[in-house]
């Protein structure tokens, strides 16, 4: 990382904008999936966003992905290091190639920008022994268990270099225990580069977990409400932390934040 | 089951009988292979029996012994312009060049129909009216354009390919899961990389089974133009036969054709675990 902006999340605050959201809104022809969301994530941010399935929290990721396009509002988003990609991906679902290795996955985004040779070899090496899949660089995906997989989606986009971390719920579809293990390594990781990360989840544990900062959709339309500062020490050990009173503080905040939404979402169905 | 266990002592559990029946004799699936093999054979012992006793019309079934002695015949009492290896290879090589002229502009274009929506539209209709056609009946019009000799003969079979190619590459790829796509599009993969990396590996084995039903087709469609019009080849051979009422032979030209066929799947198979080695082996 750039050693100018190297300050950790609460010293860049101030001066390094990453993604600037504007009043957003995006609909598929009637349906209104989001409106006016306001958002600014600041470089090296760890930023979750929190909201039940069907709110629109995967649509604003695609969005700032750009793999779709917003219909109003407007969203801007800095490149500080041009030799870098701006962002990369983790999606939900199973998203590596099944017609290759776990090596050539990882080395995806480098082949694609023409990165090869024993430099970019080494950058995936290193990201692969990172994810703790060493011995099982020449595997194919269907060689590979749900939680491996994911693993070689997180090794993917690291080796890419990006700025921006986007991850649309990377791992919903994982046992709790490979989730807690892979909250882990994740952390691990990221506390290396301290990358600006845009978090998609539906769990408030997992928001508290990894994030510098939480906030909680409602849905139809999906729009942003209750922006709350995350301050746990870093490093963080995912299951040690559940323990600590401040983290119960959060929890109990954003359950209660999200309580209230459910509620006013029923009561709106019971009108209609 | 809970019932018998109940009933059971405590000293003496009920087992299960069905543990120790596997140890003993043959395993299940030698037995399924031994089977498998022999029944052929029988079948041959019993036609051959059969046409022997006068049970069964020896000009309509020779016997398997004397089509194999017409065999042993055709491979070394004849001259090599007439022997049944030459007539294969004859065959094989018509059939080889039409299949290659067949397939790759039909893998090709196919891709692009199943990553361009437009070109898919504007193809669509043209695959859907021509593919019910059944191919023999343009053989004469394309004899005519042709001429007789090969060419026409490599047209007809790559028309075959090309449609069968050409539909299965088009659904592997628009089968794709979009998925695999948008990353392709976060990871900023040009065009040609697209297609490379995502769309032909992706569509790669839908594009074998067209490749298998295109070569079946291919066999049928050399067949059929050799009977027409050639003067080499085991679709030749075959009329030929038929002409001079030679039965055994006939039959020869049906077990050689079968033979290519067996072979010729076998080679796909061996071709599909090469390059599909991310496949769930079944």
């Amino acid at each position: 990382m750039d050693s100018r902006h190297d300050m950790g999340p609460e010293g860049a605050t101030v001066d390094s904008p990453q993604i600037l959201i504007s009043k957003l809104g995006k609909s598929f022809g009637s349906v209104t999936a989001l409106a006016d969301v306001n958002l600014r994530i600041d470089r090296g941010q760890f930023c979750c966003i929190v909201g039940p399935s069907g709110c629109g929290k995967t649509t604003l990721l695609r969005i700032v992905a750009g793999l779709e396009q917003h219909t109003s509002g407007s969203l801007e988003i800095l490149h500080y290091d041009r030799r870098k990609p701006l962002n990369s991906m983790i999606f939900q679902e199973q998203s590596i190639f099944p017609w290759m290795t776990v090596r050539e996955n990882v080395g995806f985004g480098l082949a694609m920008r023409g990165q090869q040779g024993a430099e970019a070899d080494d950058v995936i090496q290193y990201y692969i022994d990172k994810v703790g899949l060493s011995a099982f660089h020449t595997f194919y995906p269907h060689q590979l268990s749900g939680g491996m997989k994911q693993r070689v989606s997180i090794a993917r986009a690291f080796a890419n270099d990006p700025e921006i971390l986007l991850m649309d719920e990377p791992f919903a579809a994982l046992d709790e225990q490979n989730k807690a293990l892979l909250q882990e390594e994740l952390l691990r990781i990221w506390e290396e580069s301290k990358k600006t990360v845009l978090f998609i989840t539906h769990s408030i544990d997992e928001a508290i977990v990894l994030s510098d900062r939480a906030l909680i959709m409602t849905a139809r339309p999906g729009t942003l409400k209750c922006d709350l500062a995350v301050d746990l020490p870093r490093p963080r050990q995912v299951i040690a932390m559940k323990g600590l009173p401040a983290y119960g503080q959060l929890s109990a905040k954003l359950w209660q934040e999200l309580h209230d939404e459910v509620v006013g979402a029923q009561s709106l169905e019971k009108i209609q | 089951m809970t019932a018998t266990l109940q009933a059971a002592t405590p000293d003496q559990p009920i087992r299960e009988p069905a543990s120790k029946v596997r140890g003993m004799g043959i395993s299940q699936r030698n037995q399924e292979r031994i089977v498998s093999l022999l029944a052929p054979v029988a079948l041959l012992l019993v036609w051959e029996a059969v046409v022997r006793i006068g049970l069964m019309d020896h000009r309509f079934f020779p016997a398997p012994s004397s089509i194999v002695e017409t065999f042993y015949y055709l491979l070394f009492q004849v001259s090599w312009d007439d022997s049944l290896v030459h007539q294969v290879l004859i065959s094989l090589g018509r059939v080889a060049i039409g299949f290659v002229i067949g397939a790759i502009p039909a893998v090709l274009l196919g891709i692009i129909m199943g990553l361009v929506p437009l070109v898919r539209a504007a193809i669509q209709p043209l695959i859907g009216a021509i593919l019910p056609i059944p191919k023999v009946a343009i053989l004469p019009i394309i004899m005519l354009i042709f001429g007789i000799g090969e060419e026409s003969k490599w047209v007809i079979i790559a028309i075959g390919v090309f449609f069968q190619v050409l539909v299965a590459t088009a659904t592997g790829v628009s089968n794709i899961d979009k998925i695999y796509f948008d990353v392709g599009r976060n990871f900023k993969a040009g065009r040609l990389a697209t297609y490379r990396k995502i769309a032909l590996p992706g569509a790669l084995p839908t594009i074998f089974a067209g490749l298998r039903l295109g070569w079946g087709m291919a066999l049928l469609l050399l067949v059929t133009a050799e009977m027409v019009s050639s003067d080499g080849g085991i679709g030749f051979l075959i009329w030929k036969a038929w002409q001079t009422l030679s039965v055994e032979e006939m039959y020869v030209g049906l077990v050689t054709i079968a033979a290519v066929g067996i072979l010729s799947f076998w080679l796909f198979d061996f071709m599909e675990r090469k390059f599909l080695p991310w496949r769930n082996r079944f």
